[in-house]
Order: structure tokens, then C-alpha cells, then sequence
């Protein structure tokens, strides 16, 4: 098992966390995993993106120019991303601010209406876990338990409390994907 | 065993140095390595081990405070990335003369000048060549792993030590930035007055009844004895020269070409062998772990049975310096490198061993 994945979005959406979470359920599985940030003043207000692998082997590149999975997160990212994912790779957009969406048709294409959803959720801090919720459903790279465990370790003990909401989020985003 | 965790190669610095025992950490924050300090401001070592942490006025300051510490026999650091290097140059240099243990970490950034925050490795020559003046080297380390920049620490210190000498782990964005797998060193207590007195019996640590002073100067008007010093510190540098190479092999064995890269560049580097294997493409790679001292044997050795040599590097070509003086013209050794923080996909490597070597007749 390998799994190359790009999260890309704007600066503030949770993307480097989403990618954090995502790593840390791959260390409960005992898979390996790199965790790369795109790190620098792009991080505020413009866009952000991170590359985590996960592999049942060892990673030797934690750089790459090819993804097996995409997760877009606005225009710019779905501009310059969108040719990198290897054909029959899967690409999940959130069309929310997306005026032009995906043309590739050798590859799948999800849209996950992630951001509408928080507004059901009343909750727009909830984003980049809908949209986890989303890509676990799609791509069952690891099991949700092994992401709560995951959300443990990189939530402060001071906001557990919030563990469930963040359960509650990626259940609403796997949801999105069967409707 | 001990706990698997995940964290970015700057926090996993932070870590192995609490944990080996370090007495004083001294820097200033710069872009991509702050979370050094950062790490280590939060795990507040001055309440369980008693080791110093200071954020110091500046990089000249920092360097100096591992001057002075460094002179009573204590194992302490820094930490800074290219720019910040530079200004301790001066620093790193009387340390070298003074012949004092110290570690520094270089987690290098697009230059020269003020440059870009991205990963770079411009530094190769500033950290191998010199960067301050004088006939003086150090020895230097280059991690490819989150798990190598936890294990070089204690590397680092130990071998600084053994030879009384500054250690250097010359590190770049990728390796500090990026979080993966580490298993930190065993906790080891700091070492107390009087292990560091039997260590250390040159450091100036107040002198006690019937003892000569120790001086620790880098000054010595006397010519002659200046080249004595000299001299001393090229049969220091000749020992770690002939005990201390360190690099890896993948692939070497069946292999027609070569790739030599350090740092992170060798992961893309291994990536794009993977790939130039599945196409049948026999390609190995020299990694080196010490880049001074160079390991030139290997080089010498391959070169007389590889078709070519391709040396990568995020850099303008420097190592391939070293490389072209091990393979004496045996081969042709040629490079390719980005620049000013530009990171080389996997592809892009291949695509440039294969326009350089493959495409002739």
C-alpha cells in the first residue's frame, strides 16, 4: 500500500492540519509517512499545500511531481494541481469558490460541497475535517479510528472536548460523498 | 522500545539535544529552522535537566556564548540557517583555533544574501571550504532523515569531543520542515563538574590548588609557534579523515551510473533510481553522511568501473568539486542543480541524468 497526496487550498482552511491529522493516523496503523509543508509567507492569505505519503514500505522521496490523490481546496490549487494527479488518481474539489471545475476525465473527480456543509454544521471551523471526512470515504487509506486517534495526539488535552465535533464533521463529509 | 512519534526534523533537534544532555543551547530565530528554539522554549529543559536555553541578541552573540561555554567544557550549540551562518563565520572560526568542542546546525535557505526562505544546499562550501578564515575545519554531518537529524546530535557532540573540534549538522528546509517517524536517543544525565574536569582537563573551569592555569587563547604572536598550532590542528584533521567518513550505498553494486547527493536532495535523488530501474536504467547513488571529510575512496573506487557520474545538488555545483578531484578524470562527472530555494521534482532529475548521459549518438 502507497498513497501520494497532495492537500492544497488557501491559507487558513486547515490544509497543513488536515495533512497533520492525516499522518498521524497513518503512525496509529504503524504505516510509514512523510509530512511536507509548502512552508513560508504564502501561508497567510495565499495558498498553502502539504504532500503526505503513506506507505506500508519505506518513502524515499518526500518531494514529488505526481499525486495518486488530490484534494483541492480553491481555484489557484485546482489550476496548477490538476495535471499532477497520475491518471486513474482521484482528484476531490470543493466547488465553493471554484469557477472553473475539473476538465481531466482520465482520472476521478469528486466534488464534496464541504464548505455548504458547514454552514449546516453552523460551525465553519469544522472545514478541513468535512472534507477529511470526504477523502476517508473515497480513498479508505486509513480507518476513522486510527484519524480520532490521530486528532488526539494533535488536539491539546485542553480542547478533547471538541474530539466528538470533529468526529461529528468527518461523518457529515463521508455523508456528502453518499449523496 | 521506545515510543515512535512524528515530528519535523527542527523539533526532533530540540529533543535529542535535551535528551543527550546538552548544558546550553544559545541562538537567534531564522526562517526554517526557529522551531529549534521554539521546541525548545516549550519543553523548558532548565526545569528537569538544568540545560540553558537563551535567545540571544543576535547570531554574533549566539556564536560567542558557544565560545565561552564551550571553553569551560560544557556540550553546547546553536542553531541558525544560511545568513545567520554566515554572521557567526568569525565565531566558528576561533572556535576551530581554539580547539573546542561545539555543535552547530545549519539549516540552510535559498542565498546568497538574505535570499528566500526555501531549501537550499549553498552552504556545501561555506560549511566544508571554510566560511571563516584560516586553515581550520569542522567536521560536518548531512541528515536525509527526521530520524538522522535526532541521531546526529549525539553524533555530533560525541565526535566533537573526541577530536576537540566544532561538529556542524548541515541540514536544509526539506529535512527541518518536513515531520516524519523518529524514535528519540535514551535520556542521559548532563555530565556533572567533575566528569567534565576528567574529560575536559584543558577547560578553563577556575583553577583549583596546584594546578597550572588554563589558557584558551587563539592569539599566538609567535610565528613559529603559530605553525606548531597549525600543525596540530592538520594531524587533528588527518585522524577524522581517516576514521570518520561516513556515506551510504544504493545500488552501487550492478550500477552503470552514479548519483552522489546528500541531505534530502538523496531521497528525491533514490526516488528518481527507483524509477530509472523500473525503465531498466542501472543507476546507483553515493550518499554522503560526512561532507568534510569527504568520502573520496568510494568515489575513486566506483569511478573506475560507472560509465558517468551525475552529482545533484540544490546548488550551482559545489560538492561536484570534490567528486571531479575523486574520480581524477576517470569518468565524466557532471551536475544538475536548482536554485535560490527552487526543490527538483523526482522526474526532473531523471529527465536531466537521461538528457546528459542517455541522449548521445
Amino acid at each position: 500500500m502507497k498513497e501520494e497526496i497532495i492537500v492544497a487550498g488557501f491559507g487558513g482552511q486547515g490544509v497543513l492540519s488536515m495533512g497533520k491529522i492525516l499522518a498521524y493516523a497513518a503512525l496509529s496503523d504503524d504505516l510509514e509517512v512523510t509530512w511536507m509543508p509548502s512552508y513560508g509567507p504564502e501561508q497567510r492569505g495565499g495558498t498553502a499545500n502539504v504532500t503526505v505519503i503513506l506507505s506500508d514500505g519505506p518513502i524515499s522521496s518526500p518531494v514529488l511531481d505526481t499525486f495518486d490523490t488530490a484534494v483541492i481546496l480553491n481555484q489557484q490549487s485546482l489550476d496548477k494541481f490538476e495535471s499532477k494527479v497520475k491518471p486513474g488518481g482521484t482528484l476531490i474539489y470543493d466547488s465553493y469558490g471554484i469557477h472553473r471545475a475539473p476538465q481531466r476525465t482520465d482520472i476521478n473527480v469528486y466534488r464534496v460541497d464541504a464548505m455548504e456543509a458547514t454552514f449546516d454544521m453552523n460551525n465553519s471551523k469544522t472545514y478541513n475535517m468535512i472534507v477529511l471526512g470526504a477523502l476517508l470515504k473515497i480513498r479508505n487509506i486509513v480507518p476513522v479510528e486510527s484519524v480520532m486517534a490521530g486528532l488526539k495526539k494533535v488536539l491539546p488535552e485542553r480542547h478533547h472536548n471538541l474530539l466528538d465535533l470533529n468526529r461529528q464533521a468527518i461523518m457529515k463529509g463521508m455523508d456528502l460523498v453518499n449523496g | 522500545m521506545e515510543e515512535v512519534r512524528l515530528m519535523k526534523g527542527n523539533e526532533a533537534i530540540a529533543h535529542a539535544a535535551v535528551r543527550y544532555g546538552v548544558d546550553g543551547y544559545f541562538g537567534y530565530p531564522i526562517t526554517p529552522q526557529s522551531e529549534v528554539l521554539e521546541t525548545l522554549e516549550a519543553l523548558m529543559p532548565w526545569e528537569t535537566t538544568g540545560m540553558v536555553v537563551l535567545q540571544a541578541e543576535s547570531e554574533v552573540a549566539a556564536i560567542n556564548m558557544v565560545y565561552g561555554g564551550a571553553s569551560t567544557g560544557k556540550a553546547v550549540m546553536t542553531s541558525s540557517s544560511s545568513p545567520g551562518v554566515s554572521l557567526m563565520a568569525e565565531g566558528l572560526s576561533y572556535i576551530a583555533a581554539g580547539e573546542l568542542p561545539a555543535l552547530v546546525i545549519n539549516v540552510m535557505r535559498g542565498g546568497p544574501g538574505l535570499g528566500t526562505i526555501h531549501p537550499s544546499q549553498a552552504d556545501y562550501f561555506q560549511a566544508t571550504k571554510g566560511g571563516g578564515h584560516g586553515d581550520y575545519h569542522f567536521i560536518v554531518l548531512a541528515p536525509a532523515t527526521v530520524q538522522e537529524m535526532a541521531d546526529f546530535v549525539g553524533l555530533g557532540f560525541d565526535l566533537a569531543f573526541k577530536y576537540r573540534t566544532p561538529a556542524m549538522i548541515l541540514a536544509d528546509g526539506i529535512v527541518g520542515q518536513m515531520m516524519e517517524k523518529v524514535v528519540l536517543p535514551e535520556f542521559r544525565p548532563r555530565r556533572t563538574d567533575e566528569e567534565i574536569a576528567q574529560q575536559c582537563p584543558w577547560a578553563v573551569t577556575g583553577r583549583p590548588e596546584g594546578r597550572k592555569p588554563n589558557i584558551l587563547t587563539t592569539l599566538e604572536l609567535d610565528s613559529y609557534r603559530m605553525e606548531e598550532n597549525n600543525l596540530r590542528y592538520q594531524r587533528t584533521y588527518d585522524a577524522i579523515k581517516a576514521n570518520e567518513v561516513r556515506y551510504v550505498e544504493y545500488f552501487t553494486d550492478d550500477a552503470d551510473y552514479i548519483f552522489v547527493a546528500f541531505g534530502s536532495m538523496a531521497r528525491i535523488c533514490l526516488k528518481a533510481i527507483e524509477d530509472a530501474r523500473k525503465e531498466g536504467i542501472k543507476v546507483g547513488m553515493i550518499r554522503p553522511i560526512t561532507l568534510w571529510p569527504f568520502p573520496s575512496q568510494i568515489i575513486d573506487e566506483l569511478s573506475r568501473r560507472v560509465k558517468g557520474m551525475l552529482v545533484v545538488e540544490l546548488n550551482a555545483g559545489q560538492m561536484i568539486e570534490d567528486v571531479r578531484m575523486a574520480a581524477m578524470g576517470r569518468v565524466p562527472v557532471t551536475h544538475f542543480g536548482r536554485l535560490g530555494g527552487i526543490v527538483p521534482n523526482p522526474q526532473e532529475v531523471l529527465d536531466a541524468f537521461k538528457a546528459q548521459f542517455l541522449t548521445n549518438g
